[in-house]
């Protein structure tokens, strides 16, 4: 099992795809507890991201990560513009020059991702936030020989899904205090979507869940 | 939905080139962004002011360009934070090698983008200083947690640190009396109906015929409470006791008040607020040095209002009370 350039950008634009479905979706959890942004932005962000690298022949992964991070740092704005974009830069510091991953090149450089993603928006688990999914998916994924798409599915689901649980300490509905609880974080929501994209590069197609 | 625009995703884009035509003796836009700066930008020998944030919240902060208030104002798409590379191009823009001061509302993403930003113009050796604003005292201050966000109290710190920039000070002046200023603000708010972001084409939240929100942010983020309406007097009771308790006021203190409509609020239901807060004041023996009333930071068309107190010395109320000249804000 190998991810190459042509995997990243099946990733990409099937994330892409995946947000520009759940935009009303993500918009609406954001509205509960946010300011009701985040469908737009990533939409917004992410259509111009595949725009962007499909318009390129990419030799390399951390040459395609680095424009993705690139194009969400300058078109998105937001809180999530950064995070993804700086997720994707450390991705793309990671893989420098590297035209293949294999799952453990592929897990460190999401770990790097992880990592950028603390330093940047400063949360920890329990947060509320996208680290809630990150976190445990990249633990997960640092124990596993391989890539388990259906596992990685399922976990980054539950807990999505947990972050309803949890009362914000981050962002913007960290406002709401325990009136955060019962909601899912948007943010949680889009990283779910991020992981099964992945997921998704590995079976070929798509999962029921 | 009903708005005057011409498509929901270009209202920026539309507001900005209407802005400069209105004003072009006074500010300019930077060629391919959605930054705003003084027309003589970088004035040379002065320490730059930049801030920013979404849009939507006009007239602030485009509103506050020109002498004596901000040097650059950086505006984002409606209710989102501008995106770093747009902010650099800000700082380039008014640096004149004195450094520049960022003036930031505490929200996540904002100071996200202005320290990504800050962090790209220290790399090519420009001097760069950060404020973060935090009035609002509907949000419980927590350091473990995002904290208080900022609202209208913000243009306070344009007004304050802008004077003395333009009196030559350095960086490190100017950067110390705009926390002077945020040391010594707060605000609330209060909302009688929703505001709709015109790309989501509906209302952030619900309210009912008689309900009311209070503790309302600037972005239609959910506050304290939601209740029935009351009389104006009982709203300044929750909102001005609210501020006053965090304030901690003494006998004799001076003081400067804003209040701020939130876009579809008539001046006359700003101006029945401000009769029971000169009241309550008066009978506290706090003086009140000037009172600002009008749309200072809005929220689209919501209906409420935010109350501001800043509480002043000598140096604040000469630096209050010092000339400006910019688009909405003259003295």
């Amino acid at each position: 099992m190998t991810f190459g350039v042509e995997q990243a950008e099946k990733w990409i634009i099937t994330f892409n795809d995946k947000i520009q479905e759940n935009k009303e979706y993500l918009t609406e959890l954001d509205q509960a507890i946010g300011d009701g942004d985040h469908g737009l932005n990533m939409a917004r962000g992410f259509q111009e991201t595949v725009n962007k690298i499909t318009s390129v022949n990419y030799d390399d992964l951390g040459s395609l990560f680095k424009d993705v991070g690139m194009t969400l740092i300058a078109k998105v704005g937001g809180a999530s513009g950064p995070l993804y974009g700086t997720a994707f830069m450390k991705a793309s510091l990671a893989l420098k020059d590297k035209k293949k991953a294999d799952v453990k090149e592929l897990v460190e450089a999401l770990a790097a991702s992880l990592d950028g993603l603390k330093t940047r928006g400063k949360a920890q688990v329990g947060d509320k936030t996208m680290i809630d999914v990150w976190e445990p998916v990249i633990e997960f994924l640092t124990n596993s020989e391989t890539i388990q798409p259906k596992e990685l599915s399922v976990l980054s689901k539950e807990k999505m899904e947990y972050t309803k649980e949890l009362e914000a300490k981050k962002g913007r509905a960290a406002y709401l205090g325990k009136r955060s609880i019962g909601h899912i974080d948007p943010g949680a929501a889009s990283s779910y979507l991020l992981f099964v994209s992945l997921a998704e590069v590995f079976t070929g197609g798509e999962l029921s869940s | 939905m009903k708005k005057l625009m011409n498509d929901p995703n270009q209202v920026v884009k539309d507001m900005l080139a209407g802005m400069v035509a209105a004003h072009f003796n006074q500010i300019k836009r930077l060629p391919d962004t959605t930054v705003i700066v003084r027309k003589d930008a970088p004035i040379q020998g002065k320490v730059g002011l930049v801030s920013g944030g979404g849009s939507g919240h006009e007239p602030a902060h485009a509103g506050y360009v020109g002498k004596g208030m901000l040097d650059g104002a950086v505006c984002g798409e409606v209710f989102t934070s501008p995106t770093p590379d747009q902010i650099f191009e800000a700082i380039k823009a008014v640096d004149s090698g004195k450094g520049v001061l960022l003036i930031i509302k505490n929200y996540t993403g904002d100071i996200m983008n202005f320290e990504m930003a800050a962090e790209m113009a220290e790399a090519e050796g420009i001097k760069v200083a950060k404020v973060v604003v935090n009035d609002d005292v509907a949000v419980e201050d927590s350091t473990y947690t995002t904290g208080r966000r900022g609202i209208a109290g913000t243009v306070f710190v344009h007004k304050i640190a802008g004077a003395l920039a333009e009196q030559g000070a350095t960086l490190e002046e100017v950067e110390a009396v705009a926390n002077k200023v945020v040391k010594n603000v707060r605000s609330m708010g209060m909302a009688l109906t929703p505001c709709i972001v015109p790309a989501a084409g509906k209302p952030g939240f619900e309210l009912g015929e008689n309900e009311i929100e209070i503790g309302i942010g600037i972005h239609g983020e959910p506050g304290i409470e939601k209740t029935q309406i009351q009389p104006a007097d009982e709203i300044v009771q929750i909102l001005l006791g609210k501020i006053l308790d965090d304030l901690k006021l003494e006998n004799n203190d001076k003081v400067a008040v804003m209040i701020n409509g939130l876009g579809a609020t008539p001046l006359m239901e700003l101006y029945i607020m401000n009769k029971k807060i000169s009241e309550i004041l008066k009978e506290k023996n706090i003086h009140v040095h000037e009172t600002f009333v009008g749309e200072f930071m809005t929220s689209l068309e919501m209906a409420g209002c935010s109350i501001s107190l800043l509480k002043l010395d000598d140096q604040l109320i000469e630096l209050l009370d010092a000339q400006a000249d910019t688009i909405v804000f003259k003295k």
